[in-house]
């Protein structure tokens, strides 16, 4: 392959996994904005919708367009199970306590996931067949496509629910002062669990799609967390926009290193973005000073 | 530290002085020997959490750098374990300041976040720089640790030496707890606007108790890779943090006797696991979560909450 190719080839590896780290910050965005907690288990979320995914395709052979739309309802149905059973009882206790519940859930989950699948990893046919397109040189699998669509697709929508309806109206207010939108009469419970439904969404539609590429296991949640997370740090926290643009970058920058540099250290590129982030514009990139001050978690 | 705490202290070091001659078999011994220092780094996480209000996820990073850099340095470089140990310290509060200082800078949980990163980048290091540390299979024939010509070569008189150094860190802690730095601390736990009206200086507090909290984790970890002379990777990963995370959790994050209590549980529960072999993992998110659920404080501090919930219950 010459140069040009390879840098086609990357770029579009980049985008892929890209897409799945800004569906994944983009699904801690929503549950910092409604609640503060950073969610530890969004990974899991991710995880479910792969290996459910493969569960109703390949177990209950049921057709792969009805099987996503069952996989994204159960995965949210267990959004909503887990914030109602360990999130919404301990509302008293303190944002420490909290993470730590989330780190516990996430064990919980993969032991589950363990219990239900075993350790190996799952493949996926790919939504559609085809050949892959070769491009400048590079081939370009057709799942790609879906890929890319998909979380296109959720960012627009997630976008207009928050900005047209009222109930996405009502979580934008949470966000900016959950007290003075319980004065205005939003309920503040119902949507902190809206929030773990999205999110849990979110995450199915990101594990259900990249599977036919990157293959499922048990424990892949926590460094597909931590990317997410990194995506959402340098994306200024609490940024939708943002998140899914850092996702992107990092996706970018982590296939490009994992080619020219070295592909043992490719999982160390975020989270070294993740800290020179901290230390030089904690902020984000996308985020003011002044909203980094306000905002804490 | 209070007469209480004396008394506390003097009854754990009389019972950890004799218990050894009440236990038979080297294996028992060796379970005993890992709660030694499970406990000297929950002691330090327990510091972090619950006095200073932060939590690390990347504490078996710590571990891991005490255990490889003793186990690089005296295997590949003929160091003297004193030197290595002092550099396993060194490296640990170097790596400790280089991420301490930009998140504590910061309010909030950010540490949390950066010492899963760094949890992480250890990992991979450990992993992938296969010249010294041996990559995934390992690093073997770690040399014993010696006292002069006094060699601690069994199970028995590495008891000892660990439970010595976990108690004087013990005697350590409680005593900052109760000097002007704990009060410090303790003010900045109960409210961080007030203490840092009253002067205190939080990042800078933040910042020295979890280098503390690192020292501690690396020298644990020296001497892990002294006493079991083998580690690999996998002793120091993402689970390995989380379960000393756990320990805390369980024992009590608020209390240090707390801390030593949840890592001496969980050293122990692991053994009882067995039974379930491989699906442990799901035993334990389940007990984890429960103690979450019903004393989010902690066994030592939660027990008797819930016991006496439990007879007001049969009153009314």
């Amino acid at each position: 392959m010459d140069l040009q190719s390879q840098i086609v080839q990357y770029l579009v590896t980049g985008l892929t996994l890209g897409s799945i780290y800004a569906m994944v910050g983009l699904g801690f965005t929503i549950i910092y904005n409604a609640t503060g907690i950073i969610n530890l288990a969004q990974g899991e979320f991710v995880m479910f919708g792969g290996l459910i995914m493969v569960f109703l395709t390949a177990t209950l052979r049921i057709p792969m367009f009805l099987a996503f739309f069952i996989t994204l309802a159960l995965v949210t149905v267990i959004g909503i199970i887990y914030e109602r059973v360990f999130i919404n009882p301990l509302k008293q206790t303190s944002l420490i306590t909290l993470i730590i519940v989330t780190v516990a859930v996430s064990i919980f989950f993969r032991g589950i996931a363990m219990f239900i699948w075993g350790k190996n990893p799952y493949s996926l046919p790919p939504f559609s067949s085809g050949k892959p397109i070769m491009f400048a040189g590079a081939a370009i699998l057709p799942q790609i496509f879906w890929v890319l669509g998909l979380s296109l697709l959720t960012v627009i929508l997630m976008n207009l629910f928050f900005n047209r309806t009222i109930t996405g109206k009502a979580m934008s207010a949470c966000a900016g002062n959950r007290l003075a939108a319980s004065l205005m009469g939003i309920n503040v419970s119902k949507m902190i669990l809206l929030s773990f439904a999205l999110s849990a969404t979110l995450g199915a539609i990101a594990g259900a799609s990249i599977t036919p590429i990157a293959l499922m296991e048990y424990d892949r949640g926590p460094l597909l967390a931590l990317k997410g997370f990194c995506a959402a740090v340098l994306g200024g926290l609490g940024l939708g926009t943002g998140a899914v643009v850092a996702g992107f970058i990092i996706g970018i920058i982590e296939s490009f290193s994992a080619g020219f540099i070295s592909s043992g250290f490719k999982d160390a590129i975020a989270l070294i973005i993740l800290i020179l982030v901290l230390f030089i514009k904690p902020s984000g990139i996308f985020g003011s000073e002044e909203v980094g001050k306000v905002k804490q978690f | 530290m209070g007469r209480k705490n004396y008394f506390k202290l003097l009854s754990l070091s009389i019972a950890v002085a004799v218990l050894p001659f009440f236990i038979r078999g080297d294996y028992y011994l060796s379970v005993l020997v890992f709660m030694g220092l499970n406990g000297l780094i929950v002691m330090g996480l327990s510091l972090l959490m619950g006095y200073a209000g932060q939590i690390s996820l990347g504490h078996a990073a710590f571990y891991g750098i005490g255990a490889y850099c003793t186990g690089v340095l005296t295997t590949h470089f003929g160091f003297s374990i004193y030197l290595s140990f002092l550099a396993g310290i060194i490296l640990s509060v170097l790596v400790a300041i280089i991420v301490g200082i930009p998140a504590l800078r910061l309010k909030g949980h950010y540490l949390a976040v950066a010492t899963l990163g760094i949890g992480e980048i250890v990992f991979i290091i450990f992993n992938e720089w296969m010249k010294y540390t041996g990559g995934p299979s390992g690093l073997s024939n770690i040399p014993g640790v010696h006292l002069g010509n006094f060699q601690f070569n069994s199970s028995f008189r590495f008891y000892y030496l660990v439970w010595g150094i976990n108690l004087l860190a013990l005697f350590f802690s409680l005593n900052l707890i109760h000097s002007r730095v704990g009060r410090a601390l303790r003010s900045m736990h109960g409210s961080e606007t007030a203490a840092s009206a009253m002067g205190v200086n939080l990042s800078f507090l933040k910042i020295q108790v979890f280098v503390l909290s690192a020292v501690y984790a690396s020298v644990a970890g020296s001497l892990y890779a002294h006493f079991v002379s083998f580690i690999s990777p996998n002793n120091f990963g993402l689970m390995v943090s989380v379960m000393f995370l756990m320990m805390g959790v369980i024992g009590g994050i608020h209390n240090i006797w707390g801390a030593l209590l949840g890592a001496s549980l969980l050293t122990f529960l692991p053994e009882y696991l067995r039974v379930f072999n491989q699906y442990d993992i799901l035993v334990y998110g389940a007990i984890l979560l429960a103690i979450l659920l019903f004393m989010p404080e902690g066994i030592l501090e939660g027990t008797p909450v819930l016991i006496r919930k439990l007879f007001r219950q049969r009153k009314t």
